[in-house]
């Protein structure tokens, strides 16, 4: 029963938010890694890239409530969500054809690439406070929870709650579906082939006749995909406030890069490895050790090895790591 | 008038001197023509001239009594002239028969057929159909780069230096795959070190000193022509 509970208490506040979290980072992760190995430049911008479709989402979202259209008891963001994709989409095309094209005729060194995308990145967060200001912002309806940890009690019996989110399950989802087709797309279609050997060998895709305009444009319409479905996945799990997107581009990029960068399915678990360390870093034990201890042993203290202010530090420490000892990532495999 | 000519071409990169002054090169269908000549004759830079990778200053580039000096090298390439380049020639992380399918990417028909005729070519690609390009051995890889760039069914190959690198047992085997290559009626351009062995599968070569045309002639002629042997061939 001590055990169950203490299972139970993990389960509830690191593992599902983990899983949570971890999902919505990893379709960050692909965003970084498919533009770094297509474009070849680290993107900077995707931080507030994700916040841009997101903003799209949550001013829809109102709009949509106001003249009382809604999904009943799932979130009237999901109904959103492909409007906000494609004008994320169609900002994606603009800043490319007018900033980063310039650059790649010119065949500009990667990192004035990223430098470039720092500029845009400066400019992408204006636009979001010039448009819908800095606030935080809870654009969630529908029902709430799917599973209640007093629902939960009563069906088990034990101390301890499990919580399941609806903004968890649709996140677990929604990222599953996102992600299958992508690799499907990348892996067994003739555009997504062609997206592998441009990024690959450029010059011997070329001669190959791969049109590389296409293969550009492709690759945008594939992150505004990616940025816009997990930023607003984010934003209904916890709320859409545009400083914290910008902030969430360390541990995304230090999923990309524990990945292998380049690799978009070891971006994809690059995301749940962050996510797991992040979580299990910054949790406080102490109650699960009060489960399992006998009391004689039971800790004073909070038994937190990093407090959640930290936690950024524990992404950053992660990249540092992994750019040190394995610097192509920790996972084998395929790049795109 | 042969079928791909490369008639006085004067090029060089970007603003720099000319590599290549009035050089001319032509291959008909079905026959190996090798391009040699000591480090730094443009052997090279010929090949990628005809190919379109650096513009002429003068000089004119025809396949099939068509002018295509103007065409980007992927037009080029729909032209039905493909190329093997010396360094990074196959997509290392593309399995080999991704590497076939993009070879072909160009083409609107079913490749299925392309393909198994590129297998009875090089029967151990199909063993290694599925496997990455990149945990391959060199000679293996030659092989890929080989049938890639057969996929489009060129009438023209250019090869720039298929063996570099290679143990010479393998470079027996890949003269006799470019052998092959020939039957099928596919006209054969190759920049060659390894001159001697070169010449021996050629119908006809050019030795190249600093970008102009110095020697040309039947494989044989070269070979036994003292001069050549003297200068090229070591004695």
């Amino acid at each position: 029963m001590e055990l169950l509970n203490a299972l139970v208490l993990l389960l509830n506040y690191t593992i599902v938010p983990a899983i949570t979290y971890g999902s919505q980072l990893a379709l960050g992760a692909i965003f970084v890694t498919l533009v770094y190995g297509v474009l070849r430049f680290a993107n900077f911008a995707t931080g507030d890239m994700m916040s841009f479709g997101t903003m799209f989402a949550v001013l829809l979202t109102y709009y949509f409530q106001s003249v009382g259209i809604g999904l009943g008891i799932l979130p009237t963001a999901l109904l959103t969500i492909p409007f906000a994709i494609i004008a994320m989409i169609l900002y994606m095309l603009f800043i490319d054809n007018f900033v980063f094209k310039y650059y790649r005729v010119k065949k500009s060194a990667p990192v004035q690439l990223a430098m470039v995308s720092v500029g845009v990145m400066f400019v992408t967060q204006a636009i979001i406070r010039i448009i819908i200001g800095p606030f935080d912002r809870r654009f969630l309806d529908g029902e709430k929870f799917i599973l209640k940890a007093s629902e939960f009690k009563e069906m088990t019996g034990l101390n301890e709650g499990l919580t399941i989110k609806s903004t968890q399950a649709i996140t677990v989802v929604v990222t599953i579906i996102l992600v299958s087709i992508l690799f499907w797309f990348l892996n067994k279609t003739k555009t997504g082939t062609s997206m592998r050997a441009y990024s690959d060998n450029e010059d011997l895709a070329l001669l190959s006749g791969i049109d590389p305009k296409r293969v550009v444009m492709i690759t945008w319409i594939i992150a505004g995909f990616l940025a816009t479905v997990g930023g607003v996945l984010y934003g209904l799990d916890k709320s859409y406030k545009p400083f914290v997107y910008f902030n969430n581009m360390l541990p995304i990029f230090a999923a990309a890069i524990v990945g292998g960068i380049g690799n978009p399915f070891g971006a994809f678990l690059g995301g749940y490895v962050i996510a797991f360390a992040e979580i299990f870093v910054t949790y406080a034990y102490k109650k699960f050790f009060t489960y399992l201890l006998p009391e004689s042993l039971e800790p004073d203290s909070l038994v937190q090895l990093l407090s959640t202010d930290y936690k950024f530090a524990v992404s950053f420490s992660i990249l540092v790591i992994v750019l040190l000892f394995r610097p192509s990532g920790i996972f084998e495999g395929k790049k795109i | 008038m042969s079928f791909f000519e490369g008639n006085k071409m004067t090029a060089g990169y970007g603003k720099g001197p000319d590599i290549i002054n009035s050089c001319t090169i032509k291959v008909d269908q079905g026959e190996i023509v090798a391009i040699l000549g000591p480090n730094g004759a443009g052997k090279s830079t010929a090949m990628k001239a005809m190919l379109g990778l650096l513009n002429l200053k003068s000089g004119s580039v025809v396949i099939d009594g068509v002018d295509i000096s103007k065409l980007s090298p992927q037009d080029r390439v729909k032209k039905g002239i493909s190329f093997v380049p010396q360094t990074k020639n196959v997509f290392a992380e593309l399995t080999v028969k991704e590497n076939l399918e993009v070879g072909a990417f160009l083409r609107e028909d079913n490749i299925n057929k392309v393909i198994e005729e590129i297998f009875d070519l090089f029967p151990i690609l199909k063993v290694k159909s599925s496997q990455v390009v990149g945990q391959l051995s060199g000679g293996q890889r030659q092989q890929v780069a080989l049938g890639r760039a057969l996929m489009i069914k060129p009438s023209i190959l250019m090869l720039d230096e298929p063996t570099a690198g290679v143990s010479p047992i393998v470079m027996d085997e890949l003269f006799q795959h470019i052998l092959r290559v020939k039957e099928t009626n596919v006209g054969i351009i190759m920049v060659e070190q390894n001159a001697k062995q070169a010449l021996s599968i050629s119908d006809r070569g050019y030795v190249l000193v600093t970008g102009e045309n110095k020697f040309e002639g039947s494989g044989d002629e070269l070979l036994n022509d003292p001069e050549v042997r003297r200068s090229f061939l070591g004695g």
